[in-house]
């Protein structure tokens, strides 16, 4: 080894000094550490990248992905709520019973209905308040943490508390409704009402959290372009139309996006919302969502491989919406 | 949207904003015109709107079930408040689910804070191969809803005997491509890459890096991403409810849910609870508002 290193030496030592730097003329030794040194320092800028992501990555696999598709697995099975690890092979049965079973089908409209129901008014009501959010306020700040506060307060507490103002003899929202002579609704058991209601739960905690998305992007606009409106005569209203929405577009489509995919996960509100506290969505199941029905099956019933499967089949369901959704940017993209 | 339409008077004033443009901040200052009463009247509205139901929790965790079930249901507090909001806090396990959710919650956050960065910096700023298709697997993960997990984590629960435990709550909620993607997205900008460089001159490893570089550039957004996951861990419903019990180290929102059981609840008693369990994220989201206010806003701009 050392005699390599001497005849190695001399040639760097005689001729190209600057190329191989100050440090080989010192001693071999200090060439071999600093040889040691860069080989360390390759390998750090080459995996340390890795080990930074590896952390995130470990815990996906194991708590995100591993269970994902072990769902799909546990779909194909007959598995029991008391004996969560036997499983038997089922094949399609599963699947075959949850879409003989009308409740799923219900359960389907009825996520769909409400998800229709809580997410058009919120992102319209939000895109409204950024509007005015995007005006010279005084106290703006204020107004941004108070549209802020529902989203402070959890599913549980709100739900409770909105069962309480929804309610039928004695709820704040019908005593309103009577005193300004209307009839009282039955928020709970009736089919649309009780989908309002549930709704307005959804509504209310996250229509301030969409605002500020929506005037987070308000800002991002460049002034020029309502410069350039305002002196082609357009009213503030056509500027609206023409400059602000146009400009939203990424952002309006992300907040659909998040929204859908939250109205179709929507659990919470509905079960609390029964006074029963039961999985069925109300005497009826007129509030029953997808994500009830899957608790029902799988831990009312106890039927967890049919939960997977209807869990399966909300990831498909999801699946085709980003479909869809990448379809649709792609397009108002190509069209811009 | 409707203010659009009724803001006309605010029209002829096209030239100062014009002399505003000159301003360094020309591209923020999207709202130059001033707010008329209209503006301030909706406002209002939302503010009432968003309020009330949090008030008339505590007016009715200050009634009693007797006063609920009378017909002007109550405006203003009655004589209970402490008295419900103890018995919650004692009967109803409040005080040991909070203690629980702060322990979740904290754990979650730091964990979540320190790893989204790490990573965040990885894909930000370092070089690497197959970086693009880890980080749209990341951005990928974001759309898939948790829930549809839960079936086979409760099974590993099960396994683990880990019911009951918090354990059970808190390792499923170490898993954030938001964070990751939030992290991202704050060191692209805020973080030069002449900073790295020089620190690399200096001989200093990637971890070096990561600890004296990384982290003090990063430390207003690990603030806001930290309460951003430490209120959504405490507000997680679903999968607490699935593997806590009431009785057996619940958090608020297990606790919470639970006190509406029973042939006639106690609904003062189930307000309290609901009061006691928003309350410490209320007093959060008073203190740092501003913060976390701007926190979202940023995410959503670059995202």
């Amino acid at each position: 080894m050392t005699t390599r290193h001497d005849t190695a030496a001399p040639p760097s030592k005689g001729g190209a000094a600057p190329g191989r730097g100050p440090g080989d003329a010192v001693s071999p030794e200090t060439a071999k550490k600093r040889a040691r040194l860069s080989r360390r320092w390759q390998r750090d800028l080459r995996w340390s990248p890795y080990a930074f992501v590896s952390p995130f990555f470990l815990l996906f696999a194991a708590f995100g992905l591993f269970p994902l598709l072990y769902t799909g697995w546990a779909s194909l099975h007959t598995v029991e709520l008391t004996a969560p690890t036997d499983m038997e092979w089922a094949g399609l049965d599963n699947f075959t019973r949850i879409f003989d079973d009308e409740f799923f089908w219900n359960a389907a409209k009825n996520t769909l209905t409400i998800g229709i129901i809580s997410t058009v008014p919120q992102l319209l009501m939000a895109m409204g308040l950024a509007h005015i959010l995007n005006y010279k306020l005084r106290g703006s700040t204020f107004y941004r943490v108070v549209m802020l506060a529902p989203y402070a307060t959890s599913i549980a507490a709100a739900s409770l508390v909105f069962v309480l103002l929804f309610g039928r003899d004695y709820g704040m929202i019908n005593w309103f409704l009577d005193l300004i002579g209307l009839d009282k609704i039955d928020w709970q058991s009736d089919k649309w009402p009780s989908q309002i209601a549930v709704s307005s739960i959804v509504i209310w905690r996250w229509t301030g959290y969409n605002a500020l998305i929506y005037l987070a992007a308000m800002q991002a606009i460049p002034q020029d372009l309502y410069e350039s409106a305002a002196l082609d005569g357009a009213s503030r209203w056509r500027q609206f139309i023409h400059v602000t929405l146009p400009q939203l577009r990424p952002t309006i489509l992300f907040t659909v996006v998040v929204s859908t995919i939250g109205a179709s996960q929507l659990f919470g509100e509905p079960l609390l919302f029964d006074a029963n506290k039961g999985a069925s969505g109300g005497s009826q199941h007129q509030f029953q969502t997808l994500g009830l029905y899957l608790y029902e099956q799988g831990w009312v019933n106890q039927h967890l491989g049919r939960a997977s499967a209807i869990a399966w089949t909300m990831f498909l369901i999801l699946i085709v919406i980003g479909i869809i959704n990448y379809v649709i940017s792609r397009r108002l993209r190509a069209s811009s | 949207m409707t203010t659009t339409l009724t803001k006309p008077p605010a029209e002829p004033v096209p030239e100062p904003p014009r002399r505003g443009r000159r301003g360094p901040k020309s591209a923020r200052a999207g709202g130059q015109m001033h707010a008329g009463p209209v503006a301030y009247i909706i406002l209002a509205l939302f503010t009432v709107g968003s309020l009330f139901p949090l008030v008339w929790t505590a007016i009715a965790a200050s009634r009693d079930n007797q006063r609920l079930a009378q017909t002007p249901p109550p405006f203003w507090f009655g004589g209970n408040l402490f008295d419900k909001i103890e018995i919650a806090w004692t009967d109803a396990n409040m005080g040991e689910a909070i203690l629980n959710t702060t322990i979740v919650a904290g754990i979650s956050a730091v964990t979540v804070v320190f790893l989204s960065t790490i990573a965040g910096f990885a894909f930000a700023k370092l070089k690497f191969r197959g970086r693009n298709a880890l980080m749209l697997i990341v951005v990928g993960t974001m759309m898939i809803p948790p829930q549809l997990s839960i079936i086979p984590l409760y099974m590993m629960v099960a396994k683990l005997d880990w019911t009951d435990q918090l354990q059970a709550v808190i390792f499923p909620s170490l898993v954030s491509a938001f964070g990751v993607f939030f992290m991202r997205q704050y060191l692209l900008q805020a973080l030069p890459d002449e900073i790295i460089e020089a620190a690399r001159v200096d001989g200093a490893s990637s971890w070096r890096v990561v600890w004296h570089v990384v982290f003090p550039a990063a430390r207003p957004a690990m603030a806001v991403l930290g309460m951003l996951i430490f209120v959504q861990v405490w507000n997680d419903f679903l999968w607490p409810f699935l593997v806590l019990t009431q009785n057996g180290n619940p958090t608020v929102q297990v606790a919470v849910a639970g006190l509406g059981r029973g042939f006639t609840p106690d609904q003062a008693l189930i307000m309290g609870g609901a009061l006691l369990g928003t309350l410490p994220l209320l007093l959060v989201f008073a203190i740092f508002g501003k913060q976390i206010v701007g926190g979202i806003m940023q995410g959503a701009v670059k995202g």
